[in-house]
């Protein structure tokens, strides 16, 4: 069966220099693949004046020259690249396995995700470890993944007030979404745990560990097993 | 006055010469014209605020366009000049002087060696450009030598100038002599104010918000507050109301994005924002405007005036075809 579209895509400028296509108006799998499947399709097909594509969870934002390609034409090649992205078959998700220590200092906010979900803090951590997520989209800061859905149970609201400092891979929950972030920096989601995995970095030759499209499954760990892989992955 | 800083200049040509930061400055970064192709993995694109007066400046020198500069925000640094180099400063009136000589803006000029440069009091504007003939060096990160702070990438280890900081110069790409003198004709100087009408095309959740917001926005000014910077300026005027929430599912935002939060204050989203945002894009400003509203500072005044994406579009190529035909880009 042929998952439903929410609604026709539309393209609509973000600029002089960018259109976005939408595909849908929420986060639904079946619609952050037409999104990916479509960006895809925008990577290969070296469009005149391109410059480069970003997918979110609904929507595809192509960037171009407005030297090279105007608006309506842009318009008009998107649209037919959309037929051919549509029959295309999904590109197949490279899965990663991430190691989380939840609690403890290195989650400060699952004693509050816990309670709230009437479970002790260990069954936040192996619900939350329950399921593989899709990397819908990355934002907020360079490598940082928005990773869907959590289970009903766990998911929580972000805080009142954002954290001035999250510790580097912390794992924290927000409504449904969860998320890794891969520097310090201030922060409002609900931190549950911390990984010794580096999800940006420079000094590699692909810089950053997940794409959108991939799947990460979550692993939980002890304490000290957390800061033996942090000794090694630094 | 020199003590410190030896002088080659004559022995050894061939050493790319070096400045000495003697003074920081409030927020001195270097930039070029941006990180570009890596939005996807959440990296902004950042660069220069007003990229019309560091591609004059690069231009004057003879550098390519993507050359870095040093961008200077209201107040200025000090800057000890090693050895014998062409430089320009463009943008804001931050009134730079040569050893406390005035020197020219728009203008290519040598600075000797072992000479300083200098800024004082502001005239015009908040962000100056210096260009260096060769341009300013350093690791490319993801293409760009761009400094965005918020996440630490590019320029000096992600951040801003500091006390006794050294920056290294390119090779020029000519010999500098024959670009000194050079300069922007004063028609085209742009004068910079302290109320910008700016036009904007609508933006992709326009139809979220109702006729009478629209009315605001293009018939009331806007003042930027304190909480405006490179990633963006929170301005304060009368409320942008929505017609449903403005909490969206994150979509891609950029450079010019005039987004609006529940209390329907709007932000206008410029060099250094993020890549994607969850609040409704009312509208974009055009590109043509960037500079001049690059170049506001906190209780400045912003106005807005609707126009379709054909004319944002047909402004944007007259504006280049305008810079093409005062200052073609330097060719070998």
């Amino acid at each position: 069966m042929k998952p439903p579209v929410d609604v026709p895509p539309r393209i609509v400028p973000l600029s002089e220099s960018a259109l976005t296509v939408e595909f849908g108006e929420t986060i639904a799998p079946h619609t952050n693949d037409l999104v990916l499947a479509f960006a895809a399709a925008v990577e290969q097909a070296a469009l005149p004046g391109f410059r480069e594509v970003v997918p979110t969870y609904r929507s595809a934002t192509i960037y171009f020259n407005p030297l090279l390609a105007d608006a309506r034409t842009m318009t008009e090649r998107l649209r037919a690249l959309m037929t051919n992205a549509h029959t295309a078959p999904p590109p197949r998700p490279v899965t990663y396995t991430i190691p989380v220590w939840y609690g403890g200092a290195a989650g400060p906010d699952l004693s509050f995700v816990a309670a709230r979900a009437g479970l002790t803090p260990e069954q936040v951590g192996t619900l939350h470890a329950s399921v593989v997520y899709r990397v819908y989209m990355l934002g907020f800061s360079p490598g940082f993944p928005y990773l869907g859905a959590v289970p009903d149970r766990i998911a929580t609201p972000r805080l009142p007030t954002p954290r001035k400092h999250v510790a580097a891979g912390s794992v924290g929950i927000a409504g449904a979404q969860t998320g890794i972030y891969p520097h310090a920096s201030p922060g409002g989601w609900r931190i549950i745990g911390r990984t010794p995995v580096v999800l940006f970095s420079l000094t590699r030759s692909a810089p950053f560990l997940l794409a959108p499209g991939d799947r990460v499954q979550f692993v939980p760990i002890e304490e000290m097993e957390f800061h033996h892989l942090l000794r090694d992955h630094s | 006055m020199m003590e410190g800083f030896p002088l080659y200049g004559s022995i050894m040509p061939s050493k790319p010469p070096t400045i000495h930061v003697l003074r920081p400055g409030l927020f001195t970064t270097i930039q070029d014209l941006g990180r570009y192709g890596y939005q996807r993995f959440g990296v902004s694109v950042s660069g220069a605020m007003d990229p019309w007066a560091i591609t004059v400046g690069n231009r004057l020198l003879g550098n390519p366009d993507q050359a870095a500069g040093l961008e200077v925000t209201m107040q200025g640094p000090e800057l000890l000049f090693e050895e014998a180099l062409s430089i320009a400063v463009t943008g804001a009136d931050l009134s730079p002087t040569i050893n406390g000589l005035a020197m020219p803006m728009w203008t290519v000029v040598v600075m000797p060696a072992g000479s300083r440069l200098q800024f004082g009091m502001r005239r015009g504007g908040v962000r100056a450009y210096l260009t260096v003939a060769g341009g300013i060096d350093g690791p490319l990160i993801l293409g760009s030598r761009s400094t965005h702070v918020r996440s630490g990438l590019g320029g000096l280890t992600g951040r801003a100038l500091k006390k006794w900081d050294r920056l290294d110069v390119g090779p020029a790409r000519t010999e500098g002599e024959d670009y000194v003198g050079r300069t922007l004709p004063k028609s085209h100087r742009p004068w910079y104010r302290t109320s910008v009408t700016a036009r904007v095309i609508r933006g992709p959740q326009a139809d979220r918000f109702t006729d009478d917001a629209w009315q605001r926005l293009a018939s009331s000014p806007y003042r930027l507050t304190l909480e405006s910077d490179r990633m963006g300026y929170r301005l304060q005027g009368p409320a942008l109301t929505p017609r449903t929430s403005t909490d969206i599912v994150s979509d891609a935002v950029s450079v010019g994005s005039i987004q609006v939060p529940a209390d329907g204050q709007p932000i206008l989203l410029m060099a250094d924002c993020q890549t994607t945002g969850g609040y409704a894009t009312l509208a974009t400003m055009i590109a043509a405007d960037r500079s001049l509203a690059a170049q506001l500072s906190p209780g400045d005044s912003l106005s807005f005036r609707v126009v379709t994406p054909d004319k944002a579009s047909e402004l944007f190529r007259s504006s280049h075809a305008e810079l093409e035909r005062v200052l073609p880009p330097h060719t070998i």
